[in-house]
């Protein structure tokens, strides 16, 4: 065997299947639909339909709907991944990597890499199109990136439970509903789109129990005081708890495929 | 090097929920050659092939390839082989070239090599043309090529192909096995499943047929033809109404059972020299006789004698 072998190194695979991950969006570009169309369309239906009901205009709404959309947004993109994991399983490709004397966890992790360029992606999107909407936060250019990297964290960190569904799931299909109505009910029964005081009892009930309220909660704070609150520092502590939680249980979830 | 086997397989077992798919199976593999795990439909062979490379936990037995087990040293194992699945394992969604790319650099070539690597199996593939289109634009020849081109890339001295001529037209299908006997002739051990008894008779050297996850026989495909019997002798009877009269003929002179089906007769001689005096008799009695063929025992024969297929 004149090919040389520099064995399994989890960094290198991990790196060549994100590649790969990135190259499969590329050459598909119904994969961006979610990360880039949506949010836009979402911005500018919400937008301009609601804002007039809600906030009595587009312009006062979009402090709250800027946010709302981003971390819609990063739901639906963070649940690309579970119906992606099962399609990869579901074909022959993943026979071979699993064939291949490469770093097993690898493939899992090459996903939820390339995840977060998608929900980079997301972000600037969602951000850009609320800006052209006339949407300019007060504070300055640094904390819109400081929510923008909250969202994207959130985003991943939420990735790994769909991840976890994706890999226990029996097809791309059940996936793909199952996270489709995960996304709706979170974001919808949120103070995403209305604010909560609107809501009756009970739905304001829900409202409280959902993380998203928290982390939009966060966000709109960061965004009209300029400064680290303590709702974004429990939203961080969050997302390292999902983390530290499922990720250990996508990679058992895996192991057993 | 020669006295170690390229495959030992020893009371491989595996159970889905009640169902024993692959049952007490053993077989050992010799460097160099070609074998074939031959059976119909369903009855275990890539249950096997998936346990031997790995992607699947035996419930019993074990796999060792070039004397090394496959679950003690997996990684050991693995880095041995090549292997083709039954449903082209190449990313739909890439060129590829970029599949070639991904899979040498998975296979811990450096950047450098792994471009080198992907050029030459793109020429000895002759996939140079298409290389950079999506694989969505491939025929199946064209997808089996490049999945067989991917388990190449670390040149693999021992390679597993599941089926590799499954749905492909016959033209495409020749010249797979061209490229399988290349193979060979470099020095690889190849282990092939196929439900082809064609396939099996020209490529194999040696052959298990498997039923119902059992090993039923296994032979070289010369071995197993002749343990089925001699000549078979087919005719028609030119009337309906002496099939009977025909059939009383044939007993008396073949001891073998005599298989009709409508006015179709078909007998297993022991010797060619019975032929004669069959025709002989027949013609004295009167029975005109259609579509005479006089055949070699094939791998068919062999099939249909040792397995009962899925129901």
């Amino acid at each position: 065997m004149d090919v040389k072998m520099h064995g399994g190194n989890v960094i290198m695979n991990t790196a060549t299947m994100a590649y790969r991950n990135l190259l499969k969006t590329v050459h598909n570009p119904d994969n961006f639909m979610d990360v880039v169309i949506q949010p836009v369309l979402f911005m500018l239906m919400f937008g301009y339909l609601f804002g007039g009901a809600i906030a009595g205009g587009v312009q006062a709404y979009l402090p709250t709907i800027v946010p709302g959309i981003l971390i819609q947004t990063m739901l639906s993109a963070g649940s690309g991944s579970g119906a992606q994991i099962r399609e990869d399983l579901d074909s022959g490709v993943f026979d071979r990597f699993k064939s291949l004397p490469m770093a097993h966890i690898a493939p899992l992790a090459g996903q939820l890499f390339a995840d977060s360029l998608r929900l980079l992606i997301a972000t600037i999107t969602s951000l850009t199109t609320g800006y052209l909407m006339g949407w300019r936060p007060a504070v300055g250019f640094g904390w819109v990136v400081a929510i923008g990297l909250l969202a994207i964290f959130t985003g991943w960190a939420l990735s790994w439970i769909f991840a976890l569904l994706g890999l226990l799931a029996k097809s791309a299909g059940a996936v793909q509903s199952a996270s489709l109505m995960t996304m709706l009910v979170l974001s919808f029964m949120s103070n995403a789109f209305v604010p909560l005081h609107s809501l009756t009892k009970p739905l304001q009930f829900v409202a409280h129990l959902n993380p998203v309220t928290y982390v939009i909660t966060a966000i709109r704070q960061i965004l009209a005081t300029g400064s680290w609150t303590h709702e974004a520092l429990l939203v961080v502590v969050f997302d390292v708890a999902v983390v530290a939680v499922f990720a250990p249980l996508a990679v058992w979830a895996y192991d057993r495929n | 090097m020669s006295a170690i086997n390229a495959i030992e397989v020893s009371h491989l077992t595996k159970k889905f929920g009640q169902k024993t798919v692959v049952d007490d199976i053993s077989f050992n593999v010799r460097q160099g050659e070609v074998f074939g795990l031959l059976g119909p439909n369903g009855a275990g062979k890539t249950t096997t092939l998936r346990m031997m490379t790995t992607l699947l936990k035996a419930d019993a037995g074990h796999v060792k390839i070039f004397g090394h087990d496959t679950v003690k040293e997996g990684r050991l194992a693995r880095s041995m082989f090549g292997l083709t699945g039954q449903y082209a394992s190449v990313d739909e969604d890439i060129s590829a070239r970029e599949n070639l790319m991904i899979f040498s650099r998975l296979n811990g070539l450096s950047r450098q090599d792994a471009k080198q690597r992907t050029t030459e199996l793109l020429t000895e593939f002759s996939l140079e043309n298409s290389a950079d289109k999506a694989l969505k634009n491939f025929s199946g020849g064209m997808r089996r090529r490049l999945d067989l081109a991917v388990s190449l890339i670390t040149r693999p001295t021992l390679i597993f192909l599941d089926e590799p001529t499954t749905g492909l037209d016959p033209r495409t299908r020749t010249q797979m096995w061209a490229t399988i006997r290349q193979l060979v002739k470099q020095g690889s051990t190849v282990i092939l499943t196929t439900q082809y008894l064609d396939e099996a008779d020209q490529l194999a050297d040696n052959l298990a047929i498997i039923d119902h996850g059992k090993v039923v026989k296994m032979g070289t495909p010369a071995e197993l033809k002749q343990q089925v019997g001699g000549t078979k002798l087919n005719f028609t009877v030119g009337q309906a109404t002496q099939v009977t009269a025909a059939v009383n003929l044939l007993t008396s002179q073949v001891p073998n059972t005599i298989q009709r089906t409508g006015q179709r007769l078909s007998v297993r001689l022991n010797q060619v020299t019975e032929l004669t005096p069959i025709l002989a008799s027949l013609k004295q009695a009167k029975i005109a006789i259609d579509h005479l063929s006089v055949q070699e025992p094939s791998l068919d024969d062999v099939f249909m004698d040792l397995t009962v297929g899925k129901n």
